[in-house]
């Protein structure tokens, strides 16, 4: 809570306060306050962007090192951007250098070079400025006490992007040992608005209290209205480009955020094709080669830019003061990162925000209005509660045990000390504990070969050389394996990365879109996709990064909220209200707590659709259990597709009682059969695998040679479900699953909302909410007896073409 | 059995869907690459402690095969252990299932890079083995005529109406045959790579394992300018022949 009594900057000791009087500045309210509360074991300071929530976090570290600091480490930075982690060396550099302080501050992330690495282990600096993944590594050392024995804060800045990944949960085991390393640290979190301060305050542990500061006028953000309607489906917006650009032409400097990588660059386009004025506009995304981010955000830095069309790469990030209008295209799915993405423009701190949602379809701008209820009610969504992740923990008592013998009992107090795993059983903990000594497999196959051997009750690495080995697998974020693009000849510009899958679907001639240039697929050579520039042709869309983020749960109670709401519609364009009343007339609309079905008939085949609202992913696993269960029932079900909103079925019989097919206990009982063999679960399993250290990340370099003698993660997956289903990595892949993309919590939530109120309504025809699905993209044909029999017609497809006939069974 | 048959320097072969080849004739089974021991090897040097049921699922595989075949003879293709130690680490149950299965036959183990000599187990060690015109060893050699080889455990990629597709395969040539690796966690070697380039000629073709055999050309790296001097100088196209060519070349 912020402290009630008046602020001035003579708290502050005296070469501060002539530091901002010389700038005629004034310390704002809430970098005073959290400066008072500088011996709280713990604060958790939540400001709006451009509130100088940096510096803040600075200022007691500032004064506590005072004018002659001795030597040694006093502070820990920790960000999740390495590019933070450099711009924040630089701009803390100014203060001290003009108050000609002796305060030493240096980085060190993935991009520090070996030497400055080694000089730090023996002489580190008075702020160190690092990454989750880094300090991990650091603390593996057996220097670790003698580096860290004498720190004094931890600063944790974005730190609300941080908590809910599996990030947050290795950064804060590492606190917690930190804290066992230097007993009176003190720990400050810098955070953007959250729906919940005192659970992120609770993650940052330590008792930690919250400080929030003014946060500033309220933000002004609109639906865009354009003159062409929006299409009834599809994502990109690309109908709005013209009106965008109006808006860029009309503001400073403009971000225009897209919800995926292909769309970004599909907008892209379609902006620069309005660009008549030849704006300088830029693009950026995490598919795109380092060097081409680099350029963008150093012009952007350098004031260079109108505008940028960008994904969540840059959600986090330097703040830059000139942005004054924040443009987000397609439906937010999450109020909170809509509200964080709005507060990019905030060009002072006492200046309304101004925002833009462009609907990409029709259904998005009910979305886009409840969007807009919520950010004016403040009522933002989020994750509660996630308990840490086991495989992280497993990597960190690994990594422990590098730093030195570890101590069962008390390496679990100290666990449960971080805030993600305060609810941490023992018997969890000795799970992992074992899995790292022996894989805790059902066979006790290595009691010979054990990775962590006991003696006296203290865990030792059994080969103290494989601590190298452990700390190359050091990290939580498991990359899909994707491949350079260059352009060939001409030394190979480096263009950006693809999937390996994309890839691997390309034939030579194949165009596709990558840094706002259409580019002709030549050939896949060493591990390269080789590309030359193709400025006509019409692309084929690049469907790197294919996940694709679900409408959170708040944000579609919303929606539903406003469909029962008739009322409403007025706030919404006309053709809304339309739609709506003609959908009244043909059916029925979603009511809060109940779960409408329709069925009807179109060409001959029997469609049922369900309006679940419980997020795309979750409406592509009820899909495929639904389809199957009817597979079972002889329905004949051909295809399905789903939204964030619904699911629509087509086969050849109708669905009678479509009741009786939604019930909980038959759904979840063919989710385990169908599951255990899904690719997802298969994708899970190697996260989980690599984080946990069953399985060595690739390495560069390594990929070339020896290639045969790798294994693939999913033979392992298929093996342990063989032979050992309950082993602790296929335990956290089944939860992971059923929160991630399977997310089938979501519609057991929904189910037992639900409670059997089913609405089932026999329409006489395709009803008009319904119509939009057929548009959508990604149908799921239902491949009858599976992938391998599809597998084996296609191969003798291929036969025939090629004139080889298929040999006699 | 959906075999793919094969006339290879007078002998009929059978290429299993398996990845295992059967030569009636001589009641002949040839597998390849085994690699038993692999996970327990790789705990013992200190590595990632796989979960440990590998070996167990190659026997099980194995063991289907000779209950079908009946072989009188058995090659394994080299690479048969993880290392020379693996064959003594193996466990009890284990190699009382592999002893069962030599049992009453003619056991041939030839060398590999993995397992360069003999190992504490029955049967015959060699470099190579002859018979009827035919050599098995473990690597293809330069000039190999009528060999039968493994070691580069070949896998084909292929992408065909949306659905991508990875499997282990044979590679035959007019001279040669590669098998693909029949061990568990064995990984594979894609045959766009470049070590396939020079082993395999123009015309080869592979054979995909599965539930049935399937035979395509061999895919290559795509590079448009080679297919094109492929058909000329081979005087056949690669896609729309016409009229179907039978598998031995």
């Amino acid at each position: 809570m912020p402290i009630d009594q008046p602020s001035d900057a003579t708290r502050l000791p005296q070469h501060l306060t002539r530091w901002f009087a010389d700038r005629g500045w004034t310390p704002h309210r809430h970098q005073l306050d959290l400066y008072e509360r500088r011996d709280d074991p713990g604060m958790l300071l939540i400001a709006p962007t451009g509130g100088g929530k940096t510096l803040a976090g600075f200022l007691p570290t500032l004064a506590e090192l005072g004018e002659n600091p001795e030597p040694g480490l006093h502070t820990v930075y920790v960000s999740p951007l390495k590019a933070l982690a450099t711009d924040i060396r630089r701009n803390l550099s100014t203060p001290i250098n003009d108050m000609g302080l002796t305060i030493r501050v240096e980085d060190r992330t993935g991009d520090t070079k070996a030497t400055q690495k080694a000089r730090q282990r023996v002489d580190p600096p008075h702020i160190l400025l690092t990454t989750p993944e880094s300090l991990a590594l650091m603390l593996s050392y057996p220097e670790a006490p003698a580096i860290f024995g004498g720190v004094q804060r931890v600063v944790v800045d974005e730190i609300h992007a941080l908590a809910e990944s599996k990030r947050g949960d290795q950064l804060m085991l590492c606190l917690s040992r930190l804290q066992t390393i230097s007993p009176h640290m003190r720990r400050v979190g810098l955070s953007a608005t959250v729906e919940d301060p005192p659970a992120l305050a609770g993650v940052l542990g330590h008792g930690s209290r919250v400080l929030l500061a003014d946060p500033g006028p309220e933000p002004q953000i609109a639906m865009l209205e354009t003159a062409e309607l929006p299409p009834w489906s599809g994502m990109g917006g690309r109908h709005a480009a013209r009106a965008v650009m109006d808006l860029v032409e009309n503001a400073n400097t403009t971000l225009i955020f897209i919800n995926t990588r292909a769309q970004a660059e599909l907008f892209f386009q379609a902006i620069w094709a309005v660009n008549s004025k030849n704006l300088p506009i830029g693009l950026h995304h995490g598919s795109l080669s380092r060097e081409a981010r680099l350029k963008v955000e150093q012009a952007m830095v350098a004031g260079e830019m109108r505008a940028i069309v960008c994904t969540g790469s840059l959600d986090l990030g330097i703040d830059w003061g000139n942005v004054d209008l924040v443009i987000q295209v397609g439906a937010p799915k999450n109020v909170k990162r809509l509200v964080q993405r709005i507060g990019r423009a905030n060009h002072t701190y006492n200046a309304p925000s101004r925002a833009v949602l462009v609907p990409a379809n029709r259904f998005e701008v009910l979305e886009c209005r409840a969007a807009l209820d919520a950010v004016a009610e403040h009522d933002l969504d989020g994750d509660t509660g996630r308990a840490g992740g086991l495989d992280v923990l497993c990597q960190h008592i690994l990594l422990m045990a590098c730093s030195g013998p570890v101590d069962p009992d008390a390496l679990f107090a100290e666990v449960r000390t971080a805030g993600p795993y305060a609810g941490i059983s023992r018997a969890e903990f000795d799970d992992c504990l074992e899995f790292c000594a022996t894989g805790g497999y059902a066979l006790k196959a290595y009691d010979r070969w054990r990775r962590l051997v006991e003696r006296d009750g203290l865990y030792h690495l059994r080969d103290p050389r494989s601590a190298r080995n452990l700390r190359m697998n050091v990290g939580t974020i498991v990359g899909t394996e994707t491949l350079p693009v260059r352009l060939r000849g001409g030394g190979g510009t480096p263009l950006g990365e693809v999937e390996e899958s994309f890839a691997a679907s390309l034939v030579p001639g194949d165009t596709f879109l990558i840094g706002g240039q259409t580019v002709k697929f030549e050939n896949l050579r060493e591990m390269v996709v080789q590309v030359s520039r193709q400025p006509t042709r019409e692309p084929r869309i690049a469907v790197f990064m294919g996940t694709k983020l679900a409408t959170s749960t708040k944000l579609s109670e919303r929606v539903i909220g406003i469909l029962d709401a008739p009322g409403r519609w007025k706030s919404m364009p006309g053709y809304i209200g339309d739609w709506l009343d003609l959908q009244n007339h043909i059916s029925r609309l979603p009511t809060p707590g109940r779960l409408l079905v329709e069925t009807f008939q179109r060409q001959d085949r029997a469609h049922i659709c369900v309006y679940g609202f419980a997020g795309r992913n979750a409406h592509q696993t009820l899909g495929l259990l639904l389809t199957r269960r009817m597979e079972e029932a002889g329905l004949d079900p051909l295809g399905f597709v789903s939204n964030d909103y619904a699911l629509l079925i087509w086969g050849l019989q109708p669905v009678t009682n479509p009741a009786a097919m939604l019930t909980a206990d038959d759904l979840r009982a063919g989710l385990d059969g169908w599951l255990a063999s899904n690719a997802v679960m298969k994708r899970t399993f190697r996260n989980v695998a690599t984080v946990a250290g069953l399985i060595e990340r690739n390495m560069p370099g390594q990929r070339k040679t020896g290639r045969q003698a790798t294994f693939s993660s999913d033979i392992l997956y298929d093996t342990l479900l063989k032979y050992d289903p309950d082993h602790l990595l296929m335990r956290i892949t089944r939860d992971e699953a059923a929160r991630g993309l399977v997310d089938y919590g979501r519609i057991e939530d929904m189910l037992s909302r639900v409670e059997g109120r089913i609405d089932v309504v026999h329409a006489p025809h395709l009803t008009p909410l319904a119509a939009p699905l057929l548009l959508e993209v990604g149908k799921v044909p239902i491949r009858g007896s599976g992938r391998q029999k599809l597998e084996d017609q296609a191969v003798e497809e291929l036969l025939a073409e090629a004139g080889l006939a298929v040999p006699a069974a | 059995m959906s075999h793919w048959p094969l006339l290879f320097h007078n002998a009929n072969l059978s290429l299993n869907p398996t990845g295992s080849l059967w030569w009636e004739g001589e009641s002949l089974l040839c597998v390849a690459d085994l690699h038993l021991g692999k996970s327990e090897r790789m705990a013992r040097r200190g590595g990632s402690l796989l979960p440990p049921y590998e070996t167990s699922e190659t026997l099980d595989r194995l063991s289907r095969e000779i209950d079908a075949l009946e072989p009188r003879n058995v090659v394994c293709l080299g690479d048969s252990f993880d290392d020379l130690e693996s064959a003594g680490a193996l466990g009890e149950a284990n190699t009382e299932r592999l002893l069962a299965m030599m049992a009453g036959r003619n056991w041939i183990w030839i060398t590999g890079n993995h397992d360069p000599g003999p190992v504490t187990l029955p049967g015959t060690h060699c470099a190579e083995h002859h018979l009827n015109g035919l050599v098995f060893r473990h690597i293809a050699e330069p000039d190999g005529v009528g060999e039968i080889s493994g070691h580069y455990h070949p896998k084909a990629r292929l992408r065909l109406r949306g659905v991508g597709i990875s499997r282990p395969c044979f590679l035959v040539d007019g001279s040669r045959l590669i098998l693909p690796a029949f061990g568990a966690f064995t990984g594979g070697l894609c045959t766009t790579d470049a070590a396939f380039a020079d082993v395999m000629g123009n015309d080869a073709l592979a054979v995909l394992t599965g539930t049935k055999t399937a035979a395509i050309p061999m895919p290559r790296p795509r590079r448009r300018a080679r297919n094109q001097e492929m058909s000329k100088t081979r005087n056949f196209p690669l896609k729309t022949s016409g009229r179907p060519r039978k598998p031995l070349l």
